[in-house]
């Protein structure tokens, strides 16, 4: 039995949602906002970042993949998540994620990453051989036409499909803020204020996650970091950063100024039992501090080597402070009693269905799914593509 | 645009609309029949739960049978507490109640599941930490179930304070 201190209800000792649940929201975060970032590239023709482009859509996709596992494993039926599909309940948020999920996932990130590679997937379904001759004929839906025409026509579907994607990715992800932010009953994530907080911290996230990504890549096959690509996105982090933490902190001071009847509950709860996840995790190290990096790389002119060193601190920070967030949020809404007079503890078991250990693999599954989508789907640009097939048949 | 650029963007949708298809088909082939037919429920639903035997016999019932008990309860502090939510459901030993005979309860689970003391609870609801209350002792060793107060005089014998 967790200890707690106060005047606690009976159903608020125990936790019910756990670090799956923290899970959740970053996971679906990242996919949002590799989703997006990968978006500026095709519907704001950004050059710079095209290096990261595809590289985008398969982390977007990894992750998308895994985004449901925490709640299946959170389900005591999880068999039975399934008849959301079959007798939607309109009135229940929780109940349509399955049709803003399967939205996103098929209509937007399977179709967008299929159009995108048609070119790739013909020419490897001619080169390959074995079983990936027989994976890429069928991922071809048995139409080989790659002549000029058809791949502009891929391109213009591909844009249209990257215009609804981007609302799409809002959607999913604004709509896990929405989740929060709906429930009336804790004042710690009622404030319409969440989705947007959300949102931006998704951005965050995903667009860190992705420059780290691109680097530690670009690291493994030995290939040369390209600087403007990585500056551009850098800056792209920094400035959604500062959207993120200037909404966080409206949040803070509209709660201060406010003092509503739960402030003084909550106001404790942040400087005791959240004080090292909230304060110092995720404003200090998570936000302030790949604030300020980023900043330095914007004002001053430094090296190469000085600057790949700060991103990749800034982007370690950033992930570490946007997984503390979530934690905050999910977690620490659950610590205080509803009568504002007593706190609760969460003990995250070790080898239980929802423990740590669990929640390790999760996050080690997208990136083992990623490292096979890349094999299958390589994501390098252009000029390096003749050279790769070439090695991709010899290796094989 | 020739129609053979956009043949394979046609065999997509054509995948699409076929998963669509699916998804309708085994939509009716699993929804139960009745399902929405008073709200978002299983309409036979209600019949089979009307269906399944009684287990609980009712306040009621136990009265025609055991009125010497009821007097006594009735004079005590648990006259509102019904027979069954201390003796369980006892349908079918009110039906035959030779051939099915209730279980002994144990005092010790029995009582503390309403009177453990809890800060949740009312303050005006009798409560204690049966720890500190009893040590281990069954309940029934000084309360009498069914006229629980104990009188003066079985205080002054007996019984502790609390
Ligand atoms: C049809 C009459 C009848 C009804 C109705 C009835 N009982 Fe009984 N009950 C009896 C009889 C007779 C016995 C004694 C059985 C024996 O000793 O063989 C008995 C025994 C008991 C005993 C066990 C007494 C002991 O000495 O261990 C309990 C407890 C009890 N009944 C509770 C109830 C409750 C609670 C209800 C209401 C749900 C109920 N009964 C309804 C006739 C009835
Ligand atoms: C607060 C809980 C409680 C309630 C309410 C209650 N009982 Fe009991 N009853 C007990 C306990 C405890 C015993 C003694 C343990 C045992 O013998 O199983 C008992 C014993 C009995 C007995 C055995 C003989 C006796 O009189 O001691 C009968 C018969 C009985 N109850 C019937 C009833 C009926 C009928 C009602 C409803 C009018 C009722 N009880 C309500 C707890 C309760
Ligand atoms: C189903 C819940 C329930 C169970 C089980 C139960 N009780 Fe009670 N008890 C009550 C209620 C309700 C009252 C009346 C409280 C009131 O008057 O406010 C009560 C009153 C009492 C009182 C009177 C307290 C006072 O001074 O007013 C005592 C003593 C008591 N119970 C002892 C017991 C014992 C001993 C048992 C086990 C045989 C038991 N109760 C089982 C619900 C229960
Ligand atoms: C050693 C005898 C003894 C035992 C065993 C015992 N009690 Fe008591 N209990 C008393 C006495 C004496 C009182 C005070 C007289 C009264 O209020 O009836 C009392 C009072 C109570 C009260 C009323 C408290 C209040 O605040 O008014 C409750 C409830 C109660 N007991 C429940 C239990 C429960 C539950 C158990 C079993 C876990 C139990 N008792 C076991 C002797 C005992």
């Amino acid at each position: 039995m967790p200890t707690f201190e106060g005047f606690m209800y009976p159903n608020e000792i125990e936790l019910q949602w756990s670090v799956l649940i923290v899970l959740y929201p970053f996971l679906t975060g990242l996919v949002a906002g590799a989703f997006i970032l990968a978006s500026l590239e095709r519907v704001f023709r950004v050059e710079a970042v095209k290096p990261t482009y595809r590289l985008a859509l398969l982390t977007a996709l990894a992750f998308l993949l895994v985004a449901p596992l925490p709640l299946q494993l959170h389900l005591g039926h999880p068999e039975r998540s399934l008849e959301m599909y079959l007798t939607p309940h309109r009135s229940s948020a929780m109940a349509m994620f399955g049709f803003v999920y399967l939205w996103y996932l098929m209509a937007v990130l399977v179709l967008e990453i299929w159009l995108d590679y048609r070119r790739d997937i013909v020419m490897l379904a001619q080169s390959s051989t074995g079983w990936r001759r027989l994976l890429y004929r069928v991922l071809t839906l048995g139409s080989y036409n790659i002549s000029e025409a058809a791949l502009d026509l891929d391109n213009r579907v591909g844009w249209i499909i990257t215009v609804i994607g981007i609302p799409s990715a809002f959607l999913l992800h604004g709509y896990v803020g929405f989740i929060f932010g709906s429930i009336k009953a804790n004042p710690w994530w009622s404030t319409p204020l969440m989705p947007v907080v959300f949102l931006f911290s998704a951005m965050v996230s995903g667009i860190a996650a992705v420059m780290l990504i691109y680097m530690v890549v670009s690291r493994i096959r030995r290939t040369p970091i390209d600087m403007r690509c990585v500056d551009a996105v850098a800056k792209y982090l920094f400035y959604t950063f500062i959207i993120d933490f200037t909404l966080e902190m409206l949040d803070l001071i509209h709660r201060i100024y406010e003092s509503d009847e739960s402030f003084r509950s909550l106001d404790f709860m942040v400087h005791t039992r959240l004080f090292l996840s909230q304060v110092i995790l995720q404003i200090l190290l998570g936000t302030v501090t790949p604030i300020l990096l980023l900043a330095v790389t914007q004002v001053f002119k430094l090296s190469e080597a000085v600057r790949k060193r700060i991103y990749s601190l800034a982007g370690s920070l950033t992930l570490i402070g946007i997984l503390a967030m979530r934690w905050n949020v999910v977690i620490g809404g659950q610590l205080f009693s509803k009568s504002f007079l007593g706190y609760t503890t969460y003990k995250m078991g070790l080898w239980a269905r929802e423990g740590l250990a669990t929640a390790i693999v999760l996050m080690l599954l997208p990136i083992f799914i990623l490292w096979v989508l890349v094999k299958i789907l390589p994501p390098w640009p252009e000029k390096e593509k003749g050279l790769l097939s070439h090695a991709a048949s010899a290796g094989d | 645009m020739k129609f053979k650029d956009a043949e394979h963007l046609l065999r997509m949708a054509f995948l699409f609309v076929a998963g669509l298809i699916v998804f309708v088909l085994l939509r009716n082939a699993l929804v139960p029949r009745s399902f929405g037919q008073y709200g978002h429920y299983r309409g036979d639903a209600l019949g089979e739960i009307k269906a399944r035997p009684v287990a609980y016999a009712g306040h009621g019932t136990c009265e025609t049978c055991h009125s010497d008990v009821l007097e006594v309860k009735d004079k005590g502090k648990h006259t509102h507490v019904a027979c069954e939510s201390c003796h369980g459901p006892l349908a079918k030993h009110a039906d035959d109640p030779t051939a099915v005979q209730p279980e002994k309860l144990d005092t010790r689970v029995l009582c503390v599941r309403c009177h453990e003391a809890n800060s949740a609870k009312p303050k005006s609801f009798p409560q204690v930490v049966s720890a500190d209350h009893s040590a281990g002792l069954a309940c029934n060793e000084c309360h009498k179930p069914h006229t629980p107060v104990i009188e003066a005089e079985a205080k002054a014998t007996g019984g502790k304070k609390k």
